[in-house]
């Protein structure tokens, strides 16, 4: 019998592209609209080097976690004790630091352990004993609170020592000194020259990776969105890093940041692992018969969650210099709502990295705005709210009409 | 000659870029049985959700004439106000609530909002009677069986004063028994002058029951044969559904048999859920290199389960027995030991089991053998792309690329995918689940010659059907299974619909 050859694969037009693509897009320029809008708004406060510094500082914590919640998202779970776990583990590394005088060198690898046993003691009710991640996290929650007020005695413990409080306070140094920072305007040659090769390096790479394509045949985007994409990113960068330039160079927490970021990104997109989580996501019974070991890849999202809370809750206690049993309370939903507002759909399998940071910065671009122009905690928790339900109908709209 | 209750005339339905029926005619008579045939694809469900308002009035060119007058129905609801119920494929029973409160849900008997649950239970029972089915109205839709479940539908669609009903592949899930029971059910109907409009694959049942066949093909209406004027043969309305006639509808293929492959012994499993009782008893069969095994038996055999112990213990517990390859002994304790066996488990669940449906093509050919593609951890998207390229055009599936989505294929072309994924693993020995369910003839075709190159190859075909025809045109070696125990071992030779019936029924009077 013959059998019909397969259809020739069609050409997307740039319409169809963009309307496949309009989710990614829709966010990044979702991004810059609302910098610039409080840009405006408040008279050009957003942009100067000292307030992008302060945004940076503020939402590092929130990015970094978000990170992790986006793996626990994609997996299908969720994780509602990130809160309560930076507060405990804020509270553990005063005692270590404050109270036992143990130096920072080793109180941090401690603390990133004791979050990744905390995440794995949720992990495993969630992947073993197949209790719903929402009950196993809520109780989570519930639990690293209560031990955070034991441990602090419900007293605060600071402030912490010098060099630890650098984990948040501190900028890599200018490692290029090229002018005087006293009379020049730029004062840290080095965070320029780090972020112009970072872009150099973007460019390079994005063009190559359109070579290689076109090379095996694979899809490309079109052109003009590949350029204007890399304009509107370029030159965010570049000028974000100017402005960086002008006060203090890079935030020690920036380069963290910047480095988990593409660790995430590359584990998500590239590696085997990362593939069986989104398989997991989209359908677990048939990731499971296709021998994919989903209760242990389950109980490890956890504990990468653990680790990144209590990353996340060094650097706050650094920030604050202080441990307090209210640390880090309601933490949890604006780095759920982060990823939502990403893009990751609730009933997983779907989300990017680079959707959460995003979602995190638009968050807290909009914390910050609000706050500058002197709107109240009640408005910005309303107007968060609103993004956020914006945002997921932005989504299931698209999916209807697609 | 009795009334015209239905007519469409000229139905054209479009989609941005397809058009999905293109001036489609029929008619269906007060009181007969109308099949509607035709491959996947070919419009069928499209023309019934048409005629039932899913797509309203306005969106279609073309006329519905119902009971005598034109008909422009906005919604589903218009529809089965006149008496038009559909009963799909896929029930819409709400699993933890009672066969009364399913049957009246969203039509409660009620006064003032409260629920009369004397009069429900009361009217239920009536209804139960009518479809033939004993069971209490207050027992949940999930403790019954599928085929009981598709009678509560039917018992549904009666509670609304059903003039036209309509069953879309009513008996695909079911067995050959529920099967029977239902279309039995239907002529009884017919009898009593329900007019129905039947869509099936199994043409052996259109056979039994239709008064009328419409076939379809691509979109538009190909011929309505009249089964009371002629004989109409199987192959009749093959010709008239794949536009030529089909000589075979199974591959031939010579067989060549080599070494014993796999073997399994005195397998003992037991129940997953209730644990103490023992489902499988010493089961013990074998599949040699180029050889094709089939498994028969009837819905709830034990057959599926049968293979998915065997394969890492995907069911059951308690599991005791032997499983060899290549005459040693292998550990098959966990489906990633049982793949590197070199044993693979092409599900019959496709769609739940078998796939990441929103996930690519690619992505789903290379799930089960990521290493395959990739070195220390990090995927390498060119080979990965390579081999979803290879085999996409080895297994021919239709696609716009490797990039499509799995949902968005046919079930045919789904069914490939899965394939793919479990040929990347390179496995010996390949367990086909109802590798055929739910896929058009030409697909089938497809899938057969796919099982026989496998062999060719020196693989060994493990297969289970529920489809004898399927298995007899296919398999070297049949075994039958009848709960939970294997009742006979047939040869080619031996084997026919007539001895697998008999090793059942004979098994069954043992016990």
């Amino acid at each position: 019998m013959a059998l019909e050859t397969s259809a020739p694969s069609r050409q997307p037009s740039l319409g169809d592209y963009l309307k496949a693509n309009i989710r990614e897009y829709g966010l990044l320029v979702a991004l810059v609209v609302i910098m610039i809008f409080f840009q405006f708004i408040t008279d050009g406060v957003l942009f100067r080097p000292v307030n992008i510094t302060n945004l940076i500082l503020q939402n590092s914590f929130i990015v970094i976690m978000a990170l992790g919640m986006l793996l626990i998202i994609v997996a299908g779970h969720i994780d509602l004790s990130v809160g309560s776990i930076v507060a405990f583990i804020g509270a553990i590394s005063a005692i270590m630091l404050v109270k036992w005088e143990i130096h920072f060198l080793i109180v941090v690898p401690a603390c990133l352990i004791l979050g990744g046993v905390m995440g794995a003691a949720q992990g495993y009710w969630v992947a073993y004993q197949k209790i719903p991640s929402f009950i196993v996290t809520l109780a989570g929650m519930l639990v690293f609170r209560g031990l955070t007020y034991l441990v602090l005695q419900n007293r605060p413990i600071g402030p912490f020592p010098p060099d630890f409080q650098l984990l948040s306070t501190g900028f890599v140094p200018d490692l290029i000194p090229l002018g005087d920072p006293a009379t020049s305007l730029i004062k840290n040659y080095f965070a320029l020259i780090v972020i112009l090769a970072l872009v150099a390096y973007l460019i390079y790479s994005g063009f190559r990776e359109r070579a290689i394509n076109q090379r095996h045949g694979s899809e490309n985007e079109p052109f003009i969105f590949f350029i204007l994409q890399m304009v509107i990113i370029s030159a965010v960068a570049i000028f974000l890093g100017f402005q960086l330039a002008t006060y203090r160079g890079l935030p020690n927490v920036l380069v963290v940041m910047g480095v988990l970021i593409a660790l995430y990104t590359f584990v998500t997109t590239r590696s085997t692992v990362g593939r069986r989580v989104y398989a997991m996501g989209g359908n677990e019974k048939a990731a499971k018969l296709s021998g994919i070991n989903t209760e242990r890849l389950t109980f490890y999202a956890f504990v990468n969650m653990g680790v990144l809370a209590a990353l996340a809750g060094m650097i706050i206690a650094a920030r604050l210099n202080s441990a307090t049993p209210k640390a880090g309370v309601g933490f949890e939903l604006d780095v759920i709502a982060a990823c939502f507002i990403g893009g990751a759909s609730a009933s997983g399998g779907v989300g990017r990295i680079m959707g959460a940071v995003i979602g995190a910065f638009i968050m807290g671009v909009m914390n910050n705005g609000m706050s500058i122009m002197g709107l109240g905690i009640d408005y910005q928790q309303l107007v968060k709210g609103l993004v956020l339900l914006a945002a997921v109908f932005f989504d299931v709209y698209n999916k209807n009409k697609g | 000659m009795t009334n015209i209750l239905l007519e469409m005339r000229g139905i054209t339905k479009t989609f941005p870029g397809v058009k999905a029926l293109d001036n489609v005619n029929l008619q269906v008579r007060e009181g007969e049985i109308h099949a509607l045939v035709g491959e996947n694809g070919a419009g069928k469900s499209t023309l019934m959700k048409v005629l039932s308002g899913v797509y309203p009035a306005g969106t279609y060119e073309g006329d519905i004439v119902y009971d005598g007058e034109v008909r422009r129905f906005a919604t589903i609801s218009d529809s089965e106000h006149l008496g038009i119920i559909i009963i799909h494929q896929e029930l819409a029973l709400v699993p933890l609530l009672s066969i009364a409160e399913n049957i009246f849900l969203g039509n409660e008997i009620a006064s003032g909002g409260v629920i009369d649950w004397r009069q429900t239970f009361a009217r239920t029972r009536e209804l139960l009677l009518k479809v033939g089915l004993k069971e209490p109205p207050s027992t949940l839709i999930t403790d019954i069986g599928v085929g009981k479940q598709q009678l509560v539908e039917i018992a549904k669609a009666l509670s609304k004063k059903v003039r036209l009903l309509i069953l879309d592949e009513p008996t695909a899930s079911l067995n050959e028994t529920d099967s029977d029971a239902l279309l039995t059910l239907l002529m009884e109907f017919r009898k009593q002058g329900m007019t129905s409009i039947i869509i099936s694959h199994k043409l052996n049942e259109i056979k039994k029951v239709a008064d009328k066949i419409t076939v379809i093909r691509d979109g538009g209406t190909v011929e309505t044969l009249d089964c009371h004027k002629e004989d109409i043969s199987e192959d009749r309305i093959i010709k008239g559904m794949v536009g030529r006639a089909m000589e075979d509808r199974y591959p031939k293929r010579e067989p060549k048999i080599g070494e014993m492959l796999l073997e399994v012994k005195n397998w003992n499993v037991f129940h997953h859920q209730h644990r103490d009782r023992q489902f499988l008893h010493d089961i013990s069969f074998n599949v040699r290199a180029g050889e094709v095994v089939g498994i028969a038996g009837l819905m709830g055999a034990g057959r599926t389960e049968t293979a998915m112990s065997v394969f890492g213990r995907s069911w059951g517990h308690k599991i005791t027995g032997e499983v060899k390859m290549r005459g040693q002994p292998v550990d098959v304790s966990t489906i990633r030991k049982a793949i590197d066996a070199g044993l693979a488990y092409v599900t019959e669940d496709r769609k739940h089991l078998g796939l990441v449906l929103m996930n690519n093509i690619m992505h789903n050919t290379t799930l089960a053998n990521l290493p395959g593609v990739s070195t220390s951890g990090v995927i390498d998207e060119r080979r990965e792309a390579k081999v979803a390229t290879d085999y996409r055009s080895r297994l021919r599936i239709r696609s716009h690329s490797i990039y499509q989505e799995a949902v968005n294929l046919s079930g045919g072309n789904q069914q490939k995918v899965v394939l793919s994924k479990w040929l990347f693993t390179n496995p010996e020995v390949l367990i086909l689940d109802e590798p055929t369910r739910g896929i058009d003839i030409g697909a089938k075709y497809e899938i057969y010659s796919i099982i026989n190159q496998l062999a060719g190859e020196g693989k060994g075909i493990l297969m289970i059907s529920s489809e004898m025809p399927e298995l007899l045109g296919t398999c070297d070696r049949i075994y039958v299974m009848n709960e939970g125990r294997i009742v006979a071992e047939l040869s080619r030779q031996e084997a026919s619909q007539e001895s697998i019936m008999r090793a059942i029924m004979r098994s069954g009077e043992k016990h």
